[in-house]
């Protein structure tokens, strides 16, 4: 079954949370990858492959660059999972 | 039909002996930050790098090559006229004929051993073992000299902040030669020829004589793709190695990648859930990439600084342009 926006939020945040070292609580919508949670260009790969994984979802290379922001990535993985 | 007589190899071949050159100029991250706008900080946090090598003018391909290979020799105990054969993996040598391999064997002092370059990028240790082992193997030669060395300072942009303080200079060389027990495990190794812009060198050399750039060429690349590939596409590879060898990961007793970049050696620490006993290359900090030299650098560091030891389970894998990949499991002279 398809994960709701909670969920991924939530997921998300677990990902961070082990990958970064930032806390669940700090991990929301609004929040960027880079300048808000610490999370540099490669471990935000770490980050996505985390992702994909977790929301059965593909998240192409080229498409990676375009997620800044959590909400940025809660859309995106709402929109293309499986 | 006339019947032709085969050869006759050796049952199995071993890394008898490594050496290593590194350039005697020791280039520190302040040296970089002249030409592009980053930080040590970042340049640290984003790849392990330190310091690296530049060679100098008198450094050239051959010299380091001679350097690295007196050292194998005198390493494994063999002379040069016992060389059959000399690869050499490099990207950096701009003399595309002849080839590197013939000069070096002759001045090393071969007795008209076979001699080769190769171009495998990052792979080219593991794909130069790979040929060392199957001419062993096979007969046409009881001893090989494998070289990786490179210039890689002559290819980089130092006003690229994503690549000018990732690349350095050195050779690396290790003599194969025969055995009686297995001490080199099967090779898995592959190409990727659809992600060959992922790495690559940004024009080839006829834009630059036609003027159609600036810029002299250099090496470039796509580093989240990089990224990702590296750490969980080569991980796969390396399990592979593993299992081909009939190991698991507690047989191990080193991990020798590619020193590309110390986030995707950490990574893939991670991924392939090396257990804590097992003694991991990060000669990155003080060297660079070398490309096709850093798997044998590392592995004469490892062995100098008593990390490893003679005898020692080692897994290496090479990846990078192409993309190509190579990786197997050996025994440490």
């Amino acid at each position: 079954m398809a994960a709701t926006q909670e969920e991924i939020v939530a997921g998300l945040a677990e990902i961070v949370n082990e990958i970064a070292g930032i806390p669940v609580e700090d991990v929301q919508l609004d929040k960027s990858f880079t300048d808000d949670l610490d999370v540099d260009s490669l471990s935000m790969v770490e980050v996505v492959v985390a992702a994909e994984e977790r929301f059965d979802v593909k998240i192409p290379d080229d498409d990676v660059k375009n997620l800044k922001t959590v909400g940025d990535a809660t859309e995106y993985i709402l929109k293309h999972q499986a | 039909m006339a019947k032709i007589k085969p050869s006759k190899g050796a049952p199995y071949a071993r890394i008898l002996g490594v050496g290593g050159y590194r350039p005697t100029r020791v280039v520190p991250n302040e040296v970089i930050l002249e030409r592009i706008d980053s930080s040590d900080e970042w340049i640290r946090s984003r790849s392990g790098i330190e310091t690296r090598h530049w060679a100098g003018p008198e450094e050239t391909v051959t010299a380091m090559s001679l350097e690295a290979s007196g050292k194998a020799l005198a390493d494994a105990g063999i002379s040069a006229e016992q060389i059959g054969g000399v690869i050499v993996s490099t990207v950096s040598h701009f003399r595309q004929t002849p080839a590197v391999a013939t000069e070096i064997a002759d001045k090393l002092g071969t007795d008209k051993a076979a001699a080769f370059d190769i171009s495998a990028g990052c792979a080219g240790f593991g794909y130069g073992l790979t040929l060392a082992k199957g001419m062993i193997s096979e007969g046409s030669a009881q001893y090989v000299l494998v070289i990786g060395v490179e210039r890689l300072s002559d290819l980089t942009d130092l006003e690229d902040r994503a690549t000018a303080f990732l690349f350095g200079d050195g050779a690396g060389a290790v003599v194969v030669g025969p055995s009686e027990e297995p001490a080199i495990g099967p090779t898995v190794w592959g190409s990727e020829g659809d992600k060959s812009d992922t790495i690559k060198q940004t024009v080839p050399w006829t834009d630059y004589r036609d003027g159609t750039v600036d810029k002299f060429p250099a090496i470039t690349q796509e580093g989240q793709a990089v990224f990702r590939w590296a750490v969980f596409e080569m991980a796969k590879v390396a399990k592979e190695a593993l299992d081909a060898a009939g190991l698991s990961p507690d047989d191990l007793d080193v991990f020798i990648p590619h020193q590309a970049n110390v986030r995707i050696i950490d990574s893939m620490v991670k991924t392939l859930k090396l257990p804590e006993h097992v003694t991991v290359a990060r000669d990155i900090r003080t060297t660079g990439n070398t490309s096709a030299a850093s798997i044998p650098l590392a592995m004469e560091r490892l062995l100098a600084t008593g990390e490893a030891k003679s005898g020692d389970t080692a897994l290496v894998i090479g990846f990078g342009a192409g993309l190509v990949y190579a990786a197997t499991v050996v025994t440490l002279p």
